[in-house]
């Protein structure tokens, strides 16, 4: 539906997770160990990211980028962060796993468009649209909300959720069929890991960065 | 033989008291923010009692130990209640493997000392793949949340279910349903969305006429199989059937919805939550008034 063309130009997107996961200082799993790829960044984040690469598609910077721990020792408990679209549309990242509010790990994204909004999460997708638009025949102006069962493809065996089902089913049968050009592909995850890559460094987006022989820290101009 | 405990038509669900709604997360907000304190929940536990509701069919989530012990103080009020209890709830014990791993937190959930305790510090058990001997600590462990209540029916999750049916990990089934009714005399239920392949499984174990409750709704919304197969499984096979998610959700128009349900033959019960007087005495008097004809 993002991609549709019905909300017009894209001009924001955003992508949030929370979830009751590190709740208190003591930790004795991998999760809260970096050298064996703890932390929300990579075990939460990951997911907000795909989700903004698949929809709104890669940003090309981030900035702004916060990284605390709440309770963790050794790595993040939230992540939150700017994204930036070289055509000028830009997005934020808000991922917390600290957070006993929610029950499970609970994700949403919102996308916003010269012509409306999505909001999508787990069990729902609400759109609004300014104007209808010949892309999404079936939604017209104003809201419009579209839930889990009318949008959700049946699976053949059910096990936690038609979403899992159907991903461990089409990964078993790449496998059988030697499937190697399939929904998920190595291009996507290495996307995704350009982002975290880019959070991890927090790089300046290429256009912002001043020319080199002017470049003075921040701390630097305000002392000068 | 004895003949088969009848279970009552209309059973009550418990997904609107611990922030579980498949249609709204705003909605499981909302509810979990309604139902955090006990009394918003013997409210609505008592308009359903009172409309004639006496089966309370839920998870062994942490917040049902105060519904127990409510029931506990006040026999006298509800001589004839019931626990369903349906386990086991699974984001229990999975936080408790995110917080200390896989070993760890089975050994929280299992009794302390004991030979069995020891076994497992050592590792044996898990390496010996006494899954049976782990399985019915685990029952027990659960079942304490229930002492002293009613609980003829005893139902494994559909999470476990699904999972053990999927790999094929069919003895564990047989392990649930002889341990359940040794140890607490009850019948074993089992809860699934995917009825027809578990049908096969019981019935290749010689589990006679089992209890399974699963998703029968007229959208055939998560009935695995589809709806015709569904349909011609309750007509054709051997078992006792309970409908969940009549409603898909809330989807269907309740009259509808009823009405699909209540025309297949054999369906013994109805399990459906609801927070509002109104909704529960709605829906049963739905269901009392289709059942008949």
């Amino acid at each position: 539906m993002a991609k549709s063309g019905a909300l017009g130009a894209i001009h924001h997107v955003r992508s949030e997770a929370y979830g009751p996961v590190v709740l208190r200082p003591k930790g004795s799993t991998w999760r809260s160990s970096k050298n064996e790829g703890g932390g929300a960044l990579y075990d939460y984040a990951c997911h907000a990211v795909d989700l903004v690469n698949f929809i709104a598609g890669v940003p090309d910077s981030v900035s702004g980028v916060v990284r605390h721990s709440v309770f963790s020792n050794d790595v993040e408990d939230e992540v939150y962060c700017s994204l930036h679209y070289a055509n000028g549309a830009s997005g934020q990242l808000c991922v917390n796993w600290s957070d006993e509010s929610f029950r499970k790990m609970s994700t949403k994204v919102s996308v916003w468009g010269t012509n409306g909004r999505i909001t999508a999460d787990r069990q729902e997708c609400q759109i609004f649209l300014r104007e209808a638009h010949a892309s999404l025949p079936d939604t017209g102006r104003g809201w419009t909300v579209r839930y889990t069962t009318d949008v959700t493809e049946e699976v053949w065996y059910y096990l936690r959720g038609e979403e899992y089902s159907a991903q461990i089913d089409y990964f078993v049968q790449s496998i059988k069929s030697r499937r190697s050009n399939g929904e998920n592909t190595f291009r996507s995850a290495l996307e995704a890991d350009r982002v975290v890559a880019d959070i991890l460094t927090d790089r300046p987006a290429p256009a912002a960065a001043p020319a080199a022989p002017e470049s003075k820290g921040f701390l630097a101009r305000l002392s000068s | 033989m004895n003949a088969p405990l009848p279970i009552d038509r209309v059973l009550f669900g418990d997904n609107q008291f611990f922030g579980i709604n498949h249609m709204s997360e705003e909605k499981a907000h909302v509810q979990q923010m309604r139902f955090q304190d006990l009394p918003a929940v013997m409210d609505v536990l008592d308009a359903a009692y009172q409309e004639g509701i006496r089966t309370f069919m839920c998870t062994t989530h942490d917040r049902v130990a105060e519904i127990c012990d409510y029931f506990r103080a006040n026999r006298e009020k509800y001589p004839d209640y019931r626990f369903y209890p349906c386990m086991p709830y699974a984001h229990k014990y999975a936080n408790a493997v995110t917080e200390h791993g896989m070993i760890e937190a089975l050994r929280r959930f299992l009794p302390e000392g004991g030979a069995v305790g020891a076994m497992l510090k050592g590792g044996l058990a898990l390496a010996n793949k006494d899954v049976d001997t782990i399985m019915r600590l685990l029952i027990d462990a659960e079942m304490k949340l229930f002492q002293g209540l009613s609980t003829p029916v005893i139902f494994v999750q559909n999470v476990v279910t699904d999972l053990l049916l999927g790999v094929g990990f069919k003895q564990c089934f047989r392990t649930f349903h002889d341990h359940v009714r040794d140890a607490y005399g009850a019948e074993a239920g089992f809860i699934t969305m995917n009825t027809p392949l578990l049908l096969d499984v019981l019935d290749e174990l010689g589990i006679e006429n089992p209890i399974v409750c699963s998703n029968i709704n007229k959208l055939g919304f998560r009935m695995c199989g589809g709806i015709e197969l569904y349909e011609r499984t309750i007509a054709t096979r051997r078992f006792r059937p309970v409908a969940m998610s009549v409603l898909a959700s809330g989807v269907i128009p309740p009259r509808e919805a009823i009405e699909y349900v209540c025309r297949q033959p054999r369906i013994e019960s109805i399990v459906f939550g609801a927070s509002s007087r109104g909704n529960i005495r709605q829906t049963k008097a739905l269901i009392d008034e289709l059942s008949l004809t």
